[in-house]
């Protein structure tokens, strides 16, 4: 048997039997040497001797060594009539190929004339070959030929098969040079193939084809149906081959059920009543009893019916079946198998959303509770709260809640983000009753603190401004659970703010009068981090308003080394600010300034954007989602000012948006304006920086607001235009991208008539913690001359590269000196993620197929906004345009809306988008709906194009 | 869909390995070891999916031989479950007691002349 001695000839260099690595390295290196003599030597080798060293070579290989000869013999065997030396041909190509050109022709031509030869066992050889390879220029060569192949009525079952899966590899890596064509109307028909396994190939090739191109392939569905029905239906014996523990064919009914699931349910009532009496008898066969008691049987029957759930699912459509279907699962639930609990939670989870079995899925809470404390598994714990999330409503809400709370004082540190954040929600959307909700975050911040983010406490501080019926319990509640000794820092920002702003509600009781409100705040201050402790001192100084009778404590506080001499510049200068405000404004100006802060606009809540982030795919990207936001937030305190002043309310409601889209302020964007005082509490810095501090119309008492995100939002939509100017300095900006490139040309203009020296503009990306290891833009440019004359203008050139979606733009710091002083300019360049847009055209069919296709919660995100400027259908339609999608017309249904769709381009992926604003003229607001493959881009197109309109 | 397959010892040691999808060399070493950490840390009572970056892994373990497949999120995870043990009932049946190490080259040659003598593929569930 030739076979075993080459098999014997390669055990003779089997690793097993050298000692060491250099003994191992010396054996190959001799073998080589043999090999390389042999190929070289003057005598013709025969087939057989050639393909035992080839064989040898690649195992070499396989071994980890280099190869760098044989490539040329392993081509010649490809010519071979011999399987096995075909075979082995073939084997070397598939796994050294390289892309030396001479080699690929001859490897190429040995392929078509296998493809040619008729002979099924070298058709498939050559099929296996072209989809092992799988690359770009095997589709070129081959993309033509094997469709016809495959649709041949002369060709053989096996040949079928390779030729469907080597059609789906070439389809999935270039789709671009499959050529549609009338072979895709004959590709349909071999679901009803003889032979099931041309149709389990085939079915997997149309799956694929169908997602993209639903209309040529929608004769699919009848065909599928009947086939489906006649494997369900069969006895299990008559699929033979296919019957699989008693289960007939179950990989191809999960595959027909698949393919189902690419279109709506199907219209023709014949077709429909077939499918729903096949999804009825895999339902009812789950409670039969098992044809066999090998689990194989079961897991292979739990396959088929698992995936019909799913198809249920998604025609949602049939009450009767939903409701089945969660029965099922619901059994399940209690299932000994600890596989079926998670994929029973799974599924649930989905099927909870239904309005048909929202009510079926509910009468499983107390088994979902059960499994909260009792399952050992983390990732089904994580179902669990998954679901419970899902099923909760206005009706059980206060008792999901409260299991919730009490599944987070031992759950898995790696969830506990999530359920607070999943708490925080739930609370808040089906709070009847706001002391509820006061009362659950609290909560919330005493078992988690640490897991309590921002969005969470900035969220109840909204709701508490917002509505005075809570008030005063949430002013009592907070003074009550600060008496705790030791009480997590989130609770005394929240305690802080609330009893600054409501401490006058509870101060008629002795037990919680100013001066125990003030002394129970200043117990924890010198425990606090510095963003903390400079929100206390807002809170101490809007106390000096609300009661007179502490202020000369107060001021006594303010006065003391620790504050008044504080290293901390923001500590240090709020004291000086309020210490000053408190001894010279009279009680008039301290109430207008000092006033209680009016109510926040409503918005969506931007702990749900922040779920919705946290629910991202990857665990890891969610840690350093999370590390960014850290790192953002430190960098400029991001704690809400108490304090602010009642003139400037959108600014610094602004504060606790973090996240969602910034409060449009009622005038014109802030970009460029002189000294007003909503430029001060704009956060770009352009406003900012001519501002020195101290000076008399300035405010500053209150904090800067960490992001600079106002300040480029005009540049979203355009990209020319004059992004800064002061008195000094003008900069201008013309830009061009194209996919993921760009390039920038700004222009420095110096408006005075003296020199600026060496002025040194840098324009840095900007990112979190993890800038090191990743960089979402790479910024190139050349330094510009450092001497600027009066009057005069230079030019610098930024080329953009796009590596990957981001969020924070970059920033330009300008330094040049100007006159002896040194001036530090700090801007926000407008290069957004949009900026990567490439518009793409479709048909409206083509729009509600990709739309429905982005059906994931992760992959939508939609934000209802009050329209900030004049809805006019014009200048929407130009501003979406600019955006950079392509606008859609004649594709939504209803005229009134507008739809666009396009491509982001970035280094490392191109993400397809689509979008959707509906405006309501009526109520003066819109609806925009973004839907991305990519939940990052989704969030972020949504951000930026929310403040345009 | 599948995006890759895997068949990894106790030890660490990838035993063979297919992907679907391009994924540069060095990122696979690093991907199948922290594949087969991730499976290694799991008791019996865990269940058999795993979450893992943007794809879900199905595993089973047969003696010191992990096989683990990496799928979408849109794939049905008992199917792919199931098709593990085929899979392995089918090298049985050729090899037998697939679970001891069988050295790379032998399987890679061995799989392939099977794949084509046409016999594991009539359950075979994705290329």
């Amino acid at each position: 048997n030739k076979n075993s001695c080459v098999e014997a000839g390669i055990r003779g260099i089997c690793v097993g039997r050298c000692k060491s690595k250099e003994a191992e390295i010396k054996r190959i290196n001799k073998e080589l040497a043999n090999i390389r003599s042999k190929f070289k030597g003057d005598k013709a080798l025969d087939g057989y001797s050639k393909k035992k060293y080839v064989c040898k070579l690649l195992f070499i290989f396989l071994l980890g060594h280099d190869i760098d000869f044989g490539h040329m013999e392993a081509v010649n065997l490809l010519s071979s009539n011999r399987y096995t030396e075909k075979q082995i041909g073939y084997l070397f190509i598939s796994v050294l190929v390289n892309s030396n050109s001479e080699l690929i022709r001859l490897i190429n031509n040995a392929i078509k004339n296998d493809l040619a030869s008729r002979n099924p066992t070298f058709m498939g050889l050559a099929l296996h070959c072209i989809a092992n390879v799988g690359s770009r220029e095997m589709a070129e060569a081959f993309a033509g030929e094997v469709p016809k192949i495959l649709v041949a009525g002369d060709t053989m079952d096996s040949v079928k098969q390779s030729a469907a899966l080597c059609l789906l590899r070439l389809y999935r890596t270039s789709p671009d040079l499959v050529p549609m064509g009338d072979w895709t109307s004959r590709v349909v028909h071999l679901l009803n193939d003889q032979h099931l396994g041309v149709v389990t190939a085939a079915t997997s090739l149309i799956t694929t084809l169908a997602q993209k191109n639903p209309e040529e392939f929608k004769t699919s569905v009848s065909l599928a149906v009947s086939r489906l029905s006649r494997i369900v239906t069969s006895a299990s014996t008559d699929l033979q081959d296919y019957t699989y523990y008693f289960v007939p064919a179950p990989w191809l009914s999960v595959k027909l059920l698949r393919l189902l699931q690419c279109y709506p349910p199907p219209e023709d009532p014949a077709v429909r009543g077939r499918l729903t009496e096949c999804l009825e008898t895999i339902l009812n066969k789950a409670q039969e009893p098992p044809k066999s008691k090998k689990v194989q049987h079961s897991n292979a029957k739990n396959a088929v019916l698992f995936e019909a759930i799913s198809l249920i699912i998604h025609h949602d459509s049939e009450p009767n079946l939903l409701v089945r279907a969660c029965n099922q699962l619901g059994q399940f639930l209690q299932h000994r198998e600890t596989n079926l609990r998670y994929l029973a939670l799974e599924s649930m989870c989905t099927l909870a959303s239904s309005e048909f079995s929202h009510e079926a899925v509910k009468t499983h809470i107390d088994t979902v509770i059960n499994a909260l404390k009792t399952e050992r598994d983390v990732s089904v714990r994580q179902r669990a709260v998954d679901l419970l999330y899902a099923m909760c409503d206005r009706s059980n809400a206060q008792q999901i809640v409260a299991e919730m709370l009490s599944y987070l004082e031992t759950a898995d540190y790696s969830i506990r983000e999530e359920i607070v954040l999943k708490v925080a929600i739930l609370a808040e959307k089906y709070a009847v009753d706001y002391a509820w909700y006061v009362d659950t975050i609290l909560n919330l911040i005493r078992i988690a603190g640490d897991y309590v983010s921002e969005e969470v406490w900035y969220r109840v501080i909204q709701i508490v401004i917002n509505r005075d019926d809570v008030q005063g319990y949430a002013a009592k509640t907070v003074f009550e659970a600060l008496q705790a000794p030791a009480c997590h820092e989130n609770l005394v920002k929240v305690g802080g703010y609330i009893l600054g702003e409501f401490g006058n509600l509870i101060a008629g009781d002795p037990r919680s009068s100013p001066l125990v409100q003030f002394n129970l705040l200043h117990s924890k201050f010198h425990l606090c981090s510095v963003p903390t402790r400079a929100l206390l001192l807002s809170t101490y100084i809007k106390f000096v308003n609300l009661f007179p009778e502490v202020k000369p404590t107060i001021q006594d506080v303010l006065r003391g080394d620790s504050q008044l001499r504080n290293a901390d510049v923001e500590l240090q200068q709020r004291a000086v600010e309020y210490l000053r405000l408190s001894t010279v404004a009279s009680t008039d100006i301290l109430a207008t300034v000092l006033e209680e802060m009016p109510p926040f606009p409503e918005r969506e809540s931007s702990i749900l954007a922040k779920l919705k982030k946290k629910k991202g795919p990857s665990t890891v990207t969610d840690l350093e989602d999370t590390k960014r936001e850290r790192s953002v937030d430190v960098n400029g305190g991001p704690e809400p000012a108490p304090a602010s002043a009642s003139s400037t309310p959108s600014p610094s409601a602004d504060l606790l948006g973090l996240g969602a889209a910034p409060a449009a302020p009622t005038g014109p964007p802030p970009s460029s304006g002189g000294g007003l005082l909503v430029d001060v509490f704009s956060d770009s810095a352009s406003a900012a920086a001519p501002l020195a501090p101290g000076s008399e119309d300035n405010f500053r008492a209150f904090p800067k607001h960490p992001r600079i995100s106002a300040g480029g939002s005009e540049f979203v939509c355009k990209n020319n235009g004059v992004l800064f100017e002061n008195q000094l300095l003008q900069i201008g900006l013309k830009s061009e991208f194209r996919q993921n490139l760009g390039r920038m040309f700004i222009f420095y203009g110096n408006k005075t008539s003296t020199q600026f020296l060496n002025f040194t503009p840098t324009p840095v990306p900007r990112c979190g913690l993890d800038s090191l290891t990743r960089t979402h833009l790479n910024l190139q440019t050349k330094p510009v001359d450092p001497t600027v004359d009066g009057g005069a203008q230079v030019q610098q050139v930024v080329n953009i590269e796009c590596v990957s979606d981001f969020t924070e733009a970059p920033v330009l710091n300008i330094q040049f000196r100007y006159g002896g002083t040194f001036q530090n300019v700090s801007v926000q360049l407008p290069i957004t993620l949009n900026k990567f847009f490439q518009p793409t055209e479709m048909s409206s069919q083509d729009f509600f197929q990709r739309w429905k296709q982005l059906s994931n919660p992760q992959q939508e995100v939609q934000n209802i906004f009050k329209a900030k400027h004049p809805m006019d259908t014009e200048i929407t339609k130009a501003k979406i345009i600019g955006f950079g999608s392509a606008l859609l017309e004649e594709v939504d249904p209803n005229p009134a809306n507008f739809v666009g769709a396009g491509i982001i381009h970035t280094k490392t992926s191109q993400t397809g988008c689509l979008l959707r604003l509906e405006p309501n003229l009526q109520a003066q607001m819109y609806r925009l709906t973004l839907r991305t493959s990519k939940e990052t881009v989704s969030q972020r197109l949504c951000e930026l194009l929310s403040q345009q309109f | 869909m599948i995006k890759f397959f895997l068949m990894v010892n106790k030890q660490g040691q990838t035993r063979l390995s297919k992907y679907y999808e391009h994924v540069d060399i060095n990122k696979r070493t690093l991907l199948e070891t922290e594949v087969i950490k991730s499976c290694l840390s799991r008791s019996n009572e865990q269940c058999s999916f795993i979450e893992y970056k943007d794809f879900k892994l199905i595993y089973r373990q047969y003696a010191a031989l992990f096989i683990v497949v990496g799928v979408n999120d849109t794939e049905n995870e008992m199917a792919i479950y199931e098709f593990i043990h085929n899979f392995v009932e089918v090298l049985d049946e050729y090899f037998s007691r697939v679970e001891h190490h069988l050295p790379p080259f032998f399987f890679v040659l061995n799989v392939q002349r099977k794949f084509s003598s046409n016999e594991l593929r009539k359950c075979r569930n994705d290329p």
